[in-house]
């Protein structure tokens, strides 16, 4: 393993940096960001230790908001990742082992929903039921299982005419076993790649949908959030909206170099 | 060969079909136009509203209503906006061109910016050169594209006044939009150039046009670009879902009078003949591009339509 190659230094150290902030905030700043200094409204950045990247408009500490905001972030985009992806496992294999019914009806599903970016799904679901946490957790899982599904199934179809596979069937290996001794650990790594990238792609889809009005109720701390308030204030209070963007940048910077520095050890042909 | 072309269309028009009864029926289940319509109009009773849902033909079946639709759009007619009666059509016509505009450009200056880029990595593969590319296509991968165009609006029209936040008022107003759209484009492009160019430089013949004396430029240029040329169309084709993806909120972002802000204001007003017309132009664009793509693709590969 290649420990010592730039991205996966820069990737970990930045990924875990901002996770242990994150993580931390709600210790480090136990009002959550929601003090509100009226006294030194809009004050500027690395100018006083108490307030060190300003406040907001309430006199709110913007780097308190800033990690405390990181946990919706964080939030959704694991937790999409880990529905889509087991909800995506779990057909992709059903699809790609036993094919018929469920192989047809996946390959259905997938045409339709890569023809659509998810902003635009995203557009119309909303409007429906509206938005909040649970609401676009559900629609990321709903619109990105196919992307796990449709990859298992490929590799699935390719492992199981391997040899080994076929010996074990030789010996009356059953289904399950096969699946889980035989299969699964041989399809694992491009998963883990997908899911590594998506994660970042989600966190930063939910801070498009927040900003646009679409996501997580506003009065929540969250990046999108605070990056939608900030925009009345560019001219003059830039801080409010650049520290949440550099937060976003760099978990996502983060994430996408550790998927990239993964994607080179077990995918090289980039055949992803 | 006509076969794989047959299926693939019908697979395009079945999920144009899809699409489309999806956005229909979402559409209706977000609330009544005749409430939204009627706000602010003092008493509004009950007989009223069901007038102006009769008038505008809410009252009919759903399936009514997409058949009616449908028949519509295939001649072109979508319908009259809730808001103001404007054919949607018209309303699309006008979006239209800004949304092609800033497409357009963007496309042209990624591929201007990542053709370069990507070579240099493919051809320095390993070295510092290579490394530093790709570090730096992860980052333009990683902004958020409404903040980098909050921070270019910031950085160049309001701390140094050089160009226009928003609107389209003329060509200058291109430049913040097309150059960030094109930063986002361009991360993917690097890499899709580089795995392209990689793939084509390992060929033999270009080992042979290297022993011929060839100067390197022209080794690259002309003989590794055209040939990856192709696949690497078809690749940025892929692509063109993210593409609008991106387009819809930047367009957002910078009041830009295209399909994307249309939409997003269609939203708001509940206005459903100019929703499900916009998500259906733009639906049908992503399809149609995709199927040529595959069209492409399966012609320049024998083994895709022999799948």
């Amino acid at each position: 393993m290649q420990w010592r190659s730039l991205e996966f230094i820069l990737g970990a150290v930045l990924t875990g940096a901002m996770l242990t902030l994150v993580l931390l905030s709600v210790w480090i700043f136990p009002d959550r960001g929601s003090l509100m200094d009226l006294a030194s409204r809009l004050a500027r950045p690395f100018t006083a230790w108490a307030h060190p990247l300003g406040t907001d408009p309430l006199g709110r500490d913007v780097l308190a908001r800033v990690l405390v905001g990181g946990r919706i972030s964080l939030m959704v985009g694991f937790v999409s990742v880990l529905g889509a992806s087991v909800l995506g496992i779990t057909v992709g294999l059903i699809a790609g082992y036993y094919r018929g019914f469920w192989d047809m009806l996946l390959m259905r599903c997938v045409d339709v929903q890569l023809a659509l970016p998810f902003i635009l799904v995203a557009l119309t679901f909303i409007s429906i039921l509206g938005g909040g946490l649970g609401n676009i957790i559900l629609f990321m899982i709903v619109s990105q299982w196919v992307q796990y599904a449709r990859l298992v199934r490929g590799m699935v179809l390719s492992v199981r005419e391997r040899e080994f596979v076929q010996a074990a069937r030789a010996f009356g290996v059953r289904d399950v076993a096969m699946i889980r001794h035989h299969i699964l650990p041989n399809i694992i790594g491009p998963v883990i790649i997908l899911m590594t990238l998506n994660v970042a792609n989600n966190i930063l889809l939910e801070s498009s949908l927040t900003f646009l009005g679409l996501g997580v109720d506003p009065l929540i701390p969250s990046w999108g959030g605070m990056l939608a308030d900030g925009r009345t204030y560019m001219q003059t209070a830039w801080w409010v909206s650049v520290f949440p963007g550099v937060a976003i940048m760099l978990t996502v910077l983060g994430l996408n170099l550790l998927g990239d520095w993964l994607r080179d050890r077990i995918d090289p042909t980039g055949k992803l | 060969m006509s076969g794989f072309l047959i299926k693939r269309l019908l697979q395009a028009i079945f999920v144009v079909l899809v699409v489309t009864l999806f956005v229909s029926y979402a559409v209706r289940l977000s609330g009544d136009p005749a409430l939204m319509l009627s706000q602010g109009a003092g008493s509004v009773t009950e007989e009223d509203l069901q007038n102006i849902r009769t008038g505008l033909g809410l009252d009919r079946p759903f399936l009514v209503q997409y058949g009616d639709f449908l028949g519509g759009a295939v001649q072109g007619d979508f319908g009259l906006s809730f808001m103001g009666g404007t054919p949607v059509a018209q309303l699309m016509g006008d979006a239209l061109p800004a949304t092609l505009a800033l497409a357009f450009v963007s496309l042209l200056l990624s591929i201007v910016v990542s053709v370069p880029l990507g070579i240099k990595a493919a051809v320095n593969k390993g070295k510092g050169v290579d490394q530093f590319i790709r570090i730096i296509s992860l980052v333009g991968l990683s902004f958020p594209n409404f903040w980098l165009a909050i921070m270019l609006v910031l950085l160049l029209s309001i701390t140094f006044p050089l160009l226009p936040p928003s609107g389209w008022d003329g060509a200058i107003s291109l430049v913040l939009p097309a150059l960030t759209m094109a930063i986002i484009l361009s991360a993917t492009n690097v890499r899709l150039v580089r795995t392209a160019m990689l793939e084509t430089l390992s060929a033999q013949y270009i080992m042979v046009a290297r022993s011929k004396g060839l100067r390197e430029r022209v080794v690259l240029y002309k003989h590794a670009l055209r040939n990856c040329a192709i696949p690497l169309i078809t690749y940025i084709g892929l692509q063109f879902g993210n593409l609008i993806g991106g387009l819809v909120v930047v367009e957002k972002v910078f009041n830009w009078p295209g399909l994307g802000t249309l939409a997003f204001d269609a939203i708001a007003n509940r206005d459903y003949p100019v929703l499900q017309g916009t998500v259906t132009v733009l639906a049908v664009i992503i399809v149609a591009v995709n199927l040529l793509v595959d069209i492409a693709y399966g012609l320049v590969d024998p083994r895709i339509r022999n799948k």
